[in-house]
């Protein structure tokens, strides 16, 4: 029996769109060359900004689309043609979307589907009380799921993700649009799962950085379709670690871009995110010595600094490092072509 | 394994299609999908009759529009339950991804969603035809009533009925929500075809065909005849066959209709796994 739980060889997908008459059909590509293994017992985590093909690979897997090239397993049968040996051992859930019966209670919803798994009544009941006190909403059991707030309803999903004990399951961006603490119910409820089912394999999807480095064992880092790096979150880290990172916070920039800020030597990384506040600048110096010419730059132009830290690398950096621009830009640059 | 499966998805789906249909918080809505519409479709029925011919209502035409019109009520009911339920997972309770994925068996979960239509639909015609048979002089006698064969026929046309509702599925998955109401369209074209309420002889000749294609023109003969053996006799249009003749017709036909349907069925299932439709939502 292999240890892999999930693997791609060269996988991609191309989506033919639908133009209107005037254009001729366009291609878009939304994932190429795709070689992931995942192994048994492990939490990976896909990490990329809208559109970087998550939501595509993840439907793939689950055997919800087919890829246009490459082949993928999961659970060790092919997705494309033993699809009906993979789809017993998965399970999958989709974060964003309030999905259920409304005319259903909690209880009957959960049911139902551990009914279409073939779990026997009985155990299903004491999985659902057992995984809905887990999760912190045991009180709500008994209510129509129309009747729930849409944070509650997403809670209910990803029960229903864990109820049939899937070998793999994949969870599609579990925690969004979620309030903060119902966020740490769901990292706290996924972990806590994982540690009482160490065989269990989960693939999750986001793009917050923070849960990719607080939840996962591995992540790969993934951008208009293609894989750019993937390693445990302190390894990719330990890329960057030679070089000082600071963080700061400005007035408006006067005109100072983002070019003239890594045309500076020793400056190898400029990255500018507009906040509600002010500007906040994130740079990479192979030399701290480096920052004294930044802060030149910043008389000149008249920039003010507002606050300024030096701070370990997170994974943004690893994103910034890879991709040159901050995940926040990159969704900002629109769709790829 | 394979029939714990089958089983338990098309079981699983039924006691679903019930919850939903069944949700007579509201018996108002209730009332008026399973009574008022098919009582006022008779009413139109009824009135026309009466105007066109002058209010025969003792000739033999009477129950035999009658009660075709009656039976009709399953063709929209059981084709549309079916195909509806892709609509209804898909964009309102955004789960036919999560059916997908699942172990089970799709065709028979659909079928299973499209039986609680036909028992909401066969009180729409028992009320429908109770009500011929008390207010409208639609005579009935139970004691000369061919139960076998009703039963028979019946079954089979239901089965008939929600396998062309799955080829609707079909259609439905690789298509955009408005197309959902695909079944309703579809009864509805098919009502002239099918002898319902006019004899396929008043059809002009090069249309007639159609009709003699359709199981359905049959399988009302055939539920005329069983239940008002005489007068369905009346009409020429099939006057020259035997009931069994009939039935070996009408079984023929709904194993080619319900091939056809499975066999379209998995080629959308196929293009819509290919192009990602199967969570695809309409965005206005
Ligand atoms: N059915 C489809 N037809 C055409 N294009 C599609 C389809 N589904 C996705 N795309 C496109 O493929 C690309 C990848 O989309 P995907 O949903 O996989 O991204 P994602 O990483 O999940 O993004 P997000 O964070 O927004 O969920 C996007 O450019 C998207 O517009
Ligand atoms: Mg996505």
């Amino acid at each position: 029996m292999s240890t892999l739980a999930i693997e791609t060889k060269d996988l991609g997908r191309i989506y033919k769109l639908r133009g209107n008459k005037k254009e001729a059909r366009k291609e878009l590509i939304a994932l190429q060359d795709v070689n992931l293994t995942v192994k048994k017992g492990e939490l990976f985590g896909l990490l990329g900004p809208n559109g970087a093909g998550k939501t595509t690979l993840i439907k793939i897997l689950t055997t919800l689309l087919s890829p246009t090239s490459g082949w993928a397993k999961v659970a060790g049968a092919d997705v494309l043609r033993e699809p009906d040996l993979v789809r017993p051992r998965i399970n999958m859930v989709s974060g964003g979307e309030s999905s259920g019966y409304g005319l259903l209670t909690v209880r009957e919803n959960l049911w139902m589907f551990s009914q279409f798994y073939g779990v026997p009544s009985k155990e299903a009941n004491e999985r659902i009380e057992a995984l809905l006190e887990m999760i912190g909403m045991k009180d709500r059991m008994h209510t129509k799921s129309s009747d729930l707030s849409t944070g509650l309803r997403q809670k209910m999903n990803i029960v229903r993700g864990f109820l049939t004990e899937p070998e793999v399951l994949f969870l599609d961006e579990p925690t969004l649009g979620l309030d903060v603490g119902a966020m740490r119910d769901v990292r706290k409820f996924v972990l806590e799962w994982l540690r009482a089912n160490k065989e269990r394999t989960l693939l999750l999807t986001t793009h917050y950085m923070m849960e990719a480095e607080e939840l996962c064992d591995r992540v790969a880092i993934i951008n208009k379709g293609r894989v750019l790096a993937c390693d445990t979150p302190t390894a990719l880290k330990q890329r960057l670690q030679k070089d000082a990172i600071f963080e700061i916070q400005t007035s408006p920039l006067n005109g100072l871009s983002q070019q003239m800020l890594v045309d500076q030597p020793e400056v190898t990384k400029a990255a500018i995110t507009e906040t509600e506040t002010g500007t906040k600048l994130n740079l990479s110096l192979v030399e701290e010595s480096a920052l004294a010419r930044v802060i030149n730059l910043f008389t000149q132009k008249d920039v003010k600094v507002m606050n300024l830290i030096k701070r370990e690398p997170t994974l943004e950096d690893v994103f910034i490092d890879l991709v040159g621009r901050s995940m926040a830009e990159e969704e900002d640059s629109g769709q790829p072509e | 394994m394979q029939t714990s499966t089958s089983w338990r998805s098309f079981r699983m789906a039924a006691w679903l299609g019930w919850v939903i249909e069944s949700n007579w918080t509201d018996p108002f809505l209730f009332a008026v999908y399973s009574i008022v519409k098919p009582l006022s479709g008779a009413a139109i029925l009824v009135i026309m009759y009466g105007v066109i011919t002058e209010g025969n209502f003792g000739s033999a035409l009477f129950p035999y529009i009658y009660l075709g019109n009656a039976f009709y009520i399953y063709v929209g009911a059981v084709m549309t339950g079916v195909s509806w339920a892709v609509v209804d997972d898909r964009e309102l309770y955004k789960t036919l991804k999560y059916m997908y994925i699942a172990p089970i068996n799709i065709p028979l979960y659909l079928l299973g969603r499209g039986g609680a239509r036909f028992v909401v639909g066969s009180i729409a015609v028992l009320i429908t035809i109770l009500t011929g048979v008390f207010f409208l002089n639609v005579k009935i006698n139970l004691a000369e009533v061919n139960w076998g064969l009703f039963f028979v026929s019946l079954t089979i046309g239901i089965i008939m009925l929600a396998l062309i509702g799955l080829m609707l599925a079909g259609f439905t998955l690789v298509t955009a929500r408005h197309e959902g109401f695909i079944g309703e369209a579809v009864a509805a074209a098919l009502y002239i075809f099918s002898g319902a309420v006019f004899p396929l002889d008043v059809l002009p000749e090069w249309l007639r065909p159609v009709g003699y294609f359709m199981p359905t023109t049959y399988w009302l003969e055939l539920l005329r005849r069983s239940l008002v053996g005489e007068v369905a006799n009346a009409f020429p249009t099939l006057s020259q066959f035997s009931n069994l003749e009939i039935l070996g017709v009408m079984i023929g036909l709904s194993i080619l209709f319900g091939l056809v349907s499975i066999w379209i069925f998995k080629i959308c299932d196929h293009i819509a796994r290919e192009n990602g439709m199967i969570d695809r939502t309409t965005n206005y």
